[in-house]
C-alpha cells in the first residue's frame, strides 16, 4: 500500500476496491462481468490478506444474496457488477431495503437494454434512483466522476450504509472504471466492532459474560402480513429517505453569473466541465451543475438556480433519464433542454461545445 | 467482525461458547400435584399456537431442529436463514437469530452469514419448491463449495403456501393445481431426487434422506439431522438432510392417509438412507482463499 499522501496510479475500478478495503470491508461477493472485473480481481487477493472473505458466487443473484447475509450479521460487505448483472441483483437489493440490511453495491454501468454493449453508459439512472427492484423503496446513490471520487465515495458509502441500515449504490460507468488516474488513499480503518450491535445477527449468546442469559432472538425480515404492519414499515423507510435529504452533494462550476447551467453527472459531468471551461474562455456565460448524489437528488439547489432566472441543459449518456429529475426540480421557473450521448460513444468536451452554444443561443 | 484484526483463520473458541450462558434445555410447565410431566418443549422452540395445518410435518421438523440446537448447545450461536414457503415463519417457532431469504436463495444468504461470522452455527430450512426449483443453483453451489452450513430440506412434493401447485419433486401421476391431470414425465419431467444430487458434489460432507411418516423413521431422521449438524460443527463441510413430509391439505388427504402415502408412494421413489458421509477431520481449507493460490500456507483448515 502507498505511504501517507502518496499518489498512486490506478483504474477507477481499483480505486473503488481500495476505498472499500480502507473503509473496513471484510466480505466481497463477486461475479465476472465487463467492465467491472478489476474489482473482484482486486478483492480476491485483498480480502484474504486482511482476514476477510472473497467469494466468486455462482451468479449475480447469489452474490447479492450473500451480501444480504453478511450485511444481516453487521459485517461490512460489498458486491459489484455492471448493468445486466444489476438486473439480477435487484431481488436481494429490494429485500435488503425492506429488511433494513446495510451493504454497498457497485454498478459500473454499461450500455443496454439487454446485453447491450460493454461501453460506458448512464442508462441505469432510472433503475438506480427509483429503487430498482420491486416495492416502494429508494437507495442512496453516489455518482463519482473521477478515480479519487470513486475511492472517496466508496469509503463513505460504508459509513452511510451502516448509519442508515440501507443498501448504498455507487453508480459509475466504463469510463470511470477503466480510466487510470492518480488517487491518494487514506489510512485503512477497521469497522467499529460495536457497529450494528443493536440489531445484527450473531447468535443470542454472542458476547455474553458467564451467567448472563441469552438475549431474545432477533428476526431480520421484510414480510409484514398483519393489518397495517407493512404500512408502518414503509412509513419508517420513508422517514429514513426523508432524512437523506441532508446528504445531498453536488458540484457547481461557474454558475454564479451563468445564463445557462449544464446539468450532468459522473463521467459526463466531468467532460461537460471541460466544455464549460472552453466556452468560458470564449466569454460565454455558461456553468456546470453536477449532482454527486443522484438520490437524494439536489432538487433544492437546482430550484434556487431556476429562481435566479437561469436556463438549463441536461447532458447524459442515455436517451433522457436524469432530465426528468432536473425538470421536476426547476419546474416552477424553468425547463431543461436535453442533449443525449448515444451508446458506443466516448464523448470529448468538444462534442458538448456546439450543443451548449445552441442551448445558450435559444431564449 | 471477529476476523477484522487479522486474527488467525481458525477461530475455535468463540466468546459465546466460552461464556457458557445459562439455558435450560427444556421448558417445564407447572405440573399439578399428583401429575407427572412426561413430555416437554425444547427451550429453543417457542410456546405458541402453530399456523401449520393439521397433520403437517413442519412441526415435527421444527421440533427436531430445536431439540438438536439445544442438545448440541448451539442455539446461542446460531443464525438461521429462513426461506419462502410455509416455513417462512420458521422464526416464529425456533428462537434463534434469523434472517429471511428471498425465494430459493437461503444457501447464498447462509453463505454470506457464515463467511461474515465463521464462529456461528448456520442453517437454512427450505421446502422443495424453494430448494429444488428456484433455488437449484444456490443449493448446488453452496454444497459444491463445501460451505460449512447445514441445510434442512423438507420435501412434501407440492408448493404448500401458494395452494398446492406442482413442485420439482411432485411424483409422476400426482395431481396438483397446476398439473390437474397428474404429473406427466414427458410434459413436466421426472421428480428430482435432491439427496442423490447433493451427494455427488465435492463439498458435501454429509447427505441423507429421512422421513417423518412414522415414529421409527422420525427417530432415524433425527440421527441424520444430527450428523448434518455435525458436518458443520466438526468443520467437515456441507451438511444436507432431506425429510419426506406430508401435506394433507394440498394432497387432499387425511393426516393418516398422508402418512400412508409417504410410506407407500414417496419412499419407494425417494429411498431413505445416508447418501454421503465424510469421515475424519477437516483437511482442506476449501473456504480459505489465502492458501496455495495466494502463495501463503496451503491447507489451512477452518
Amino acid at each position: 500500500m502507498a505511504g501517507k499522501n502518496e499518489r498512486i496510479f490506478v483504474k477507477g475500478n481499483e480505486a473503488i476496491a481500495m476505498g472499500a478495503l480502507d473503509a473496513g470491508c471484510r466480505c466481497f461477493f463477486g461475479y465476472p462481468i465487463t467492465p467491472q472485473n478489476d474489482i473482484p480481481e482486486f478483492m480476491s487477493k485483498a480480502m484474504p490478506e486482511v482476514g476477510g472473505e472473497f467469494v466468486q458466487a455462482e451468479s449475480e443473484l447469489a452474490a447479492a444474496n450473500m451480501l444480504l447475509g453478511a450485511g444481516a450479521c453487521g459485517v461490512r460487505a460489498m458486491t459489484s457488477s455492471s448493468s445486466p448483472g444489476m438486473s439480477l441483483k435487484q431481488e436481494a437489493i429490494s429485500y435488503m431495503a425492506g429488511s433494513e440490511i446495510p451493504g454497498v453495491i457497485v454498478n459500473m454501468n454499461r450500455g443496454g437494454p439487454g446485453l447491450g454493449d460493454i461501453g460506458p453508459s448512464q442508462g441505469d439512472y432510472f433503475q438506480s434512483t427509483r429503487g430498482g427492484g420491486h416495492g416502494d423503496y429508494r437507495l442512496l446513490v453516489l455518482a463519482p466522476s473521477s478515480a479519487q471520487e470513486a475511492y472517496d465515495m466508496t469509503h463513505k458509502a460504508f459509513d452511510l450504509a451502516y448509519a442508515f441500515r440501507s443498501p448504498v449504490l455507487i453508480l459509475g460507468d466504463a469510463i470511470i472504471g477503466q480510466m487510470k488516474e492518480p488517487i491518494v488513499r487514506r489510512a485503512a480503518t477497521l469497522a467499529d466492532p460495536a457497529e450494528g450491535k443493536e440489531w445484527r445477527l450473531e447468535g443470542t449468546a454472542a458476547g455474553l459474560k458467564a451467567n448472563q442469559k441469552p438475549r431474545a432472538h432477533r428476526i431480520i425480515k421484510s414480510l409484514f402480513l398483519m393489518d397495517g404492519e407493512l404500512a408502518g414499515q414503509n412509513m419508517k423507510l420513508q422517514a429514513k429517505y426523508d432524512a437523506w435529504k441532508d446528504l445531498v452533494e453536488f458540484e457547481t462550476f461557474e454558475v454564479k453569473d451563468a445564463e445557462l447551467v449544464v446539468v450532468a453527472f459522473g463521467s459526463i459531468g466531468r467532460i461537460a466541465k471541460n466544455a464549460v471551461r472552453v466556452l468560458r474562455k470564449q466569454g460565454k456565460k455558461v456553468g456546470l451543475f453536477r449532482p454527486k448524489t443522484l438520490y437524494p437528488f439536489p432538487e433544492k439547489a437546482l430550484a434556487k438556480l431556476a429562481r435566479e432566472g437561469k436556463r438549463f441543459l441536461t447532458i447524459e449518456h442515455n436517451l433522457g433519464q436524469m432530465v426528468e429529475d432536473v425538470r421536476l426540480s426547476v419546474r416552477r421557473d424553468a425547463d431543461s433542454e436535453l442533449f443525449c450521448v448515444y451508446p458506443g460513444n466516448m464523448p470529448s468536451p468538444d462534442d458538448f461545445v456546439a450543443p451548449i452554444l445552441r442551448a445558450l443561443g435559444r431564449k | 467482525m471477529p476476523k477484522a484484526k487479522s486474527a488467525p483463520k481458525a477461530a475455535p473458541a468463540t466468546k459465546a461458547a466460552a461464556a457458557k450462558p445459562v439455558m435450560a434445555k427444556t421448558v417445564a410447565p407447572k405440573v399439578a400435584a399428583g401429575e407427572e410431566l412426561v413430555f416437554t418443549r425444547p427451550a429453543s422452540l417457542a410456546d405458541r399456537a402453530t399456523h401449520y395445518c393439521p397433520g403437517c410435518h413442519h412441526g415435527i421438523a421444527h421440533r427436531m431442529v430445536a431439540e438438536l440446537l439445544d442438545e448440541m448447545d448451539l442455539a446461542g450461536r446460531t443464525v438461521a436463514a429462513s426461506s419462502i414457503g410455509c416455513s417462512v415463519f420458521l422464526y416464529n417457532y425456533i428462537q434463534v437469530d434469523t434472517v429471511e431469504s428471498p425465494h430459493g436463495r437461503a444457501p447464498a444468504v447462509a453463505t454470506g452469514i457464515k463467511r461474515a461470522r465463521p464462529d456461528t452455527f448456520v442453517f437454512s430450512y427450505q421446502g422443495d419448491g424453494d430448494l429444488a426449483s428456484i433455488g437449484m443453483a444456490e443449493i448446488m453451489h453452496a454444497a459444491n463449495r463445501g460451505e460449512r452450513l447445514t441445510v434442512v430440506f423438507v420435501n412434501n412434493t407440492v408448493y404448500g403456501m401458494t395452494g398446492g401447485q406442482m413442485a420439482p419433486t411432485t411424483l409422476i401421476g400426482q395431481k396438483t393445481t397446476t398439473c390437474p391431470g397428474g404429473r406427466c414425465k414427458d410434459r413436466e419431467g421426472s421428480p428430482i431426487r435432491m439427496a442423490e444430487i447433493i451427494a455427488q458434489l465435492g463439498g458435501t460432507a454429509f447427505c441423507a434422506r429421512g422421513s417423518l411418516d412414522s415414529v421409527k423413521n422420525i427417530r432415524q431422521a433425527k440421527k441424520y439431522m444430527r450428523q448434518a449438524f455435525e458436518a458443520q460443527t466438526r468443520g467437515l463441510g456441507f451438511g444436507f438432510v432431506e425429510l419426506l413430509s406430508g401435506c394433507p391439505t394440498n394432497w387432499r388427504l387425511s393426516p393418516v392417509a398422508a402418512n400412508k402415502r409417504i410410506t407407500e408412494e414417496m419412499i419407494p421413489y425417494f429411498p431413505l438412507g445416508v447418501y454421503k458421509e465424510l469421515e475424519g477431520d477437516a483437511t482442506c481449507g476449501s473456504l480459505v482463499s489465502t492458501g496455495a493460490m495466494a502463495g501463503g500456507a496451503a491447507g489451512e483448515s477452518k
